[in-house]
């Protein structure tokens, strides 16, 4: 049988300047033609401006497992939010 | 429905990870790829997104046949869009299946092979114009009824999928829409062609629900799972209730004489479609299977080269880029 063409994952930025986001993924021999594919398959709507291609072997991620320690620590720290502090009505907005 | 008769694998994991999983499918948390998962739920997706996907690359054969025959070019690109939608659909959903541990060409060939299914409803032929029209409206229509619920499936891939599958797919159903109300506003002949392919596509529309699985045991795991959101019964009333009022809307008949509205439940009385049929065809008897997965085979052994060819001029150029390095 011959090779599977490698995984990529999709990556659109949208009409509105916001980030690019991860919309999907897709088989291709290159990036090239994962960016040809991507344009096919995920902007066929306006759905972008811009796409990023990113072979799937190449990503790292967190491991579910750690999902305590790794974001525990954020949980307890309510003061890094606008919302804990109290500013009183005639200070006016801030 | 486009995944029918799934049927959930037994599970032998620990009991006390089973009780935690099921708890935080019960709080509505997402189960991720990279999450423990139940060795049954695992492997019950794989089969349920897989034959998912296979329908939706096999529904472009009934549908494709007409491309070259739509009666105007404004037609003709409409449907072209349709059936290029559906690809997408396939790769949407072969994607998420893949983040389950599945090889893409292994899901392939388990469909080439015939191992793995897809939905009964595209083993029926679509005989002229008219039926395009029934396809998009009934068919669509049912795919529909069990992809909005599914939007909220336990598995975060499977339920992103569905989501952009449901945006697309509501165009399909008016799409076809549109052509039965030409169909059924033109002539003596058109309209008989419309009625003609209501008659032959209702009750295979029903099929595509799957038997009455109330009492089914797979369906209740499933539905804990929330792999299923409703039951086939459920879902086939909810589709009766939509379309009885568009087909009078059009002027044409249901082909059920026992059709009729039941004010105690709410909803309309309507007769089951000849299980018998539905077997014979998931079995292979249906008036297209043996074409259907011939045309499949061949697209998937004509486009060998293609594929060998494209990858070998991808390392040829890696390797270039390399040595210049």
């Amino acid at each position: 049988m011959s090779k599977e063409w490698p995984l990529w994952e999709i990556f659109i930025r949208g009409q509105h300047g916001l980030s690019h986001r991860h919309v999907g993924s897709l088989h291709a021999p290159d990036a090239e033609m994962a960016i040809k594919n991507a344009r096919d398959v995920y902007t066929r709507r306006n759905e972008g401006v811009s796409i990023w291609v990113v072979e799937a072997n190449n990503i790292s991620a967190s491991s579910p497992s750690e999902k305590g320690p790794l974001y525990e620590p954020s949980e307890s720290k309510i003061y890094r939010h606008p919302t804990f502090f109290d500013i009183p009505d005639e200070v006016g907005h801030m | 429905m486009y995944a029918q008769m799934i049927k959930s694998e037994a599970t032998t994991d620990d009991p006390e990870k089973l009780k935690e999983f099921q708890a935080r499918i019960d709080d509505d948390i997402k189960v991720e790829p990279r999450d423990w998962m139940p060795e049954g739920y695992r492997k019950t997706l794989i089969r349920q997104i897989g034959q998912h996907a296979h329908s939706e690359i096999v529904g472009q054969l009934p549908e494709g046949n007409w491309i070259t025959r739509a009666p105007t070019l404004e037609r003709k690109m409409i449907l072209l869009a349709k059936v290029q939608d559906e690809a997408g659909h396939g790769l949407y959903l072969y994607a998420a299946a893949e983040t389950l541990g599945v090889s893409r060409d292994d899901l392939t060939e388990q469909l080439l092979s015939g191992k793995m299914k897809y939905s009964s409803i595209f083993n029926y032929a679509t005989l002229n114009w008219a039926d395009i029209g029934a396809v998009g409206w009934l068919v669509d229509g049912a795919a529909i009824m069990n992809q909005v619920p599914l939007q909220r499936t336990s598995y975060g891939p499977y339920s992103r999928a569905m989501i952009r599958i449901c945006k697309e797919e509501s165009f399909h159903q008016r799409q076809g829409y549109d052509i039965m109300m030409k169909m059924a506003q033109g002539t003596e002949a058109q309209k008989k062609m419309a009625q003609d392919a209501l008659n032959r596509l209702w009750y295979p529309s029903l099929m595509m629900f799957g038997p009455s699985d109330a009492d089914s045991v797979h369906s209740t795991q499933n539905m804990a799972w929330k792999i299923k959101m409703n039951t086939n019964d459920e879902l086939r009333q909810k589709f009766v209730d939509q379309t009885v009022p568009q087909a009078e809307y059009l002027g044409l008949t249901i082909p059920d004489e026992n059709l009729t509205w039941n004010e105690k439940k709410g909803g309309y009385d309507y007769s089951d479609p000849d299980w018998s049929e539905f077997f014979d065809v998931l079995k292979g008897n249906g008036p297209c299977n043996v074409d259907r997965l011939e045309a499949r085979n061949k697209a998937w052994d004509d486009g060998a080269w293609v594929r060998d060819g494209l990858m070998a001029h991808a390392e040829k150029k890696r390797a270039a880029k390399t040595a210049a390095e």
